[in-house]
């Protein structure tokens, strides 16, 4: 841990956060800190509820109790223009890139500095090519979205979340969909956006591989609870049962009862968003 | 019993509908009226590309519409009065119930069409992709980014649309009146306007401005509410074009009655 000093500082404190759809729960309490200018992985299984807590960080989601602290606000009960005030400092990367397909991709990234700064055209401009140029998409600016690959989508989905200098950036499943070269190269972008911005950074995944690169510490969800938090070496060596099993890709056990397999239906059946 | 409480049911559901419509055209007139003026610009470039989505491109297709539909008026309207020996007052039937009544209508309709579906599906594309989700997380309202635009192009274009399609339709009337009933395109299109209150026209303009309110709405309203999947765009889609559709007839019956009650007296 090289970058013990500045990790002292929390950047998001959650406090037994629930968050619920309709009548049905999927998180059950969840409490954790994030630190400044780490790299936190929220790990967990399809329909653990690990995309959930994501949305309700960014605020999507409202959340049914509990807090979720961030500079200085409770996010669970601040206004929408205080939200936005938030929102205006955090960027947030989609698991399909989410681009606009009607807008070209330097229109994509100069859409959030168009609408919340003053700054003239050409500095807009400026600043587009350099977003693109850092996440390795130079030139591209007068591509639409459906004319790039899926990897470069996510690139210039992370120029546009990187383009009001945000503090803490979030990824909903950076690798999915991708083939491992092109994955690679997006875990790489993570990594290289870590050194030289020291940015708070939050990923949601299931890849394993992609998160032990990334990771400074790890949270694994499971079914709306966290099971585990720790650096990422600590995980690796953890002899949690659930984190053993997840680690080493072990299927869920045959179901024996009838009643238990219903009880599995109905409590992981909800898709991931 | 059962069949009480499902009749209640959909009773409630269908003003939780109207309340959510009414709330969105509320939020749209909001960023379109009074935003401005609390120094958030108007978004008129992308106001201006709807309008030319809207109204401009449905120009040829409309035209055609209302051509015909006025033609076919003349020929309905002349199989009755040719009887009565009055086929002059073809041109007052069709000048009539184009301005009153069809312009708006078929207007409505070909514009529910073209873009009320499209509204629907772009948003509901937009919703499905997670387009919408990230508008929110960059502080940007949806309803203000897309609908607006949308609302604005609509409430200008529907009645600018409205105008363009009496006078085909009249012009489609002219065409029976010169080939059957002894007039002359100049004569025929004096006798519709010596046939023409200044009210007929205002009439179907406020209904058409009352449609593109409903259209908007409608459209945005359902594509926002899209749930995940390819398949539920498809289905909002499906939607916006119905519930137009008959919210249109519902609004043009109010405001029909409210015309015919105000001017009965």
């Amino acid at each position: 841990m090289v970058q013990t000093a500045q990790q002292a500082e929390t950047m998001i404190s959650l406090r037994n956060l629930r968050v619920s759809y309709g009548d049905r729960e999927i998180l059950h309490g969840i409490s954790f800190d994030v630190m400044r200018a780490e790299t936190l992985v929220i790990l967990g299984g399809s329909g653990s509820g690990k995309s959930t807590l994501l949305r309700t960080l960014v605020g999507l989601e409202r959340p049914s109790s509990g807090e979720i602290w961030l500079r200085g606000k409770n996010l669970a009960a601040i206004s929408s223009q205080e939200m936005d005030e938030i929102r205006k400092r955090i960027g947030m990367s989609f698991q399909g890139g989410a681009l606009f397909g009607s807008m070209t991709v330097g229109e994509n990234v100069a859409l959030p500095l168009r609408e919340h700064t003053k700054l003239e055209d050409s500095t807009i401009e400026i600043i587009v090519r350099l977003k693109l140029d850092q996440v390795g998409l130079a030139g591209f600016e007068n591509y639409m979205p459906s004319q790039l690959s899926g990897g470069m989508k996510k690139r210039a989905a992370v120029a546009r979340a990187l383009a009001m200098d945000p503090e803490i950036l979030f990824f909903d499943e950076p690798s999915a969909g991708l083939d491992p070269i092109i994955a690679a190269g997006v875990d790489q972008l993570i990594l290289e956006l870590k050194k030289a911005f020291h940015m708070t950074i939050i990923v949601v995944t299931h890849e394993l591989a992609s998160a032990f690169l990334i990771a400074d510490r790890m949270v694994l969800i499971d079914k709306g609870n966290v099971v585990a938090i720790g650096p990422a070496e600590e995980m690796r060596s953890s002899t949690h049962p659930r984190v053993r099993q997840f680690l080493d890709r072990v299927a869920e056990p045959e179901v024996a009862q009838e009643l238990d397999y219903l009880q599995m239906l109905t409590e992981i059946t909800r898709p991931g968003r | 019993m059962e069949l009480t409480s499902q009749i209640g049911g959909s009773v409630t559901d269908g003003l939780a509908y109207l309340g959510g419509l009414a709330s969105l055209a509320g939020r749209a007139a909001y960023f379109t009226f009074v935003a401005p003026f609390r120094g958030k610009p108007l978004r008129l470039p992308r106001a201006v590309s709807q309008g030319m989505q809207v109204g401009v491109r449905a120009l040829p297709i409309l035209s055609l519409i209302t051509f015909f539909i006025g033609l076919i008026l003349a020929l309905q309207s002349a199989y009755e009065l040719r009887r009565l020996g009055a086929l002059t007052f073809v041109a007052n039937a069709v000048a009539i119930s184009m301005t009153r009544e069809l312009g708006p209508l078929i207007t409505a309709i070909v514009v529910i069409g073209r873009s009320g579906s499209a509204f629907a599906a772009e948003i509901g594309t937009m919703k499905v992709s997670e387009e919408i989700d990230a508008l929110e997380t960059m502080a940007i309202q949806p309803i203000d980014f897309l609908v607006t635009p949308k609302f604005l192009a609509m409430i200008v274009m529907l009645p600018c649309l409205t105008i363009w399609a009496n006078s085909m339709g009249i012009l489609g009337g002219a065409l029976f009146g010169v080939a059957q009933a002894d007039f002359t395109l100049a004569r025929y299109i004096q006798a519709s306007l010596d046939a023409l209150f200044l009210r007929d026209i205002v009439t179907g303009l406020v209904k058409s401005l009352m449609f593109g309110v409903t259209i908007t709405a409608v459209g945005c309203y359902e594509g926002l509410l899209t749930g995940a999947g390819a398949e539920q765009v498809g289905r909002s889609t499906t939607r916006a074009v119905v519930v137009s559709i008959f919210l249109v007839i519902l609004v043009d019956l109010v405001f029909t009655t409210l015309f015919f009650f105000m001017s009965g007296r």
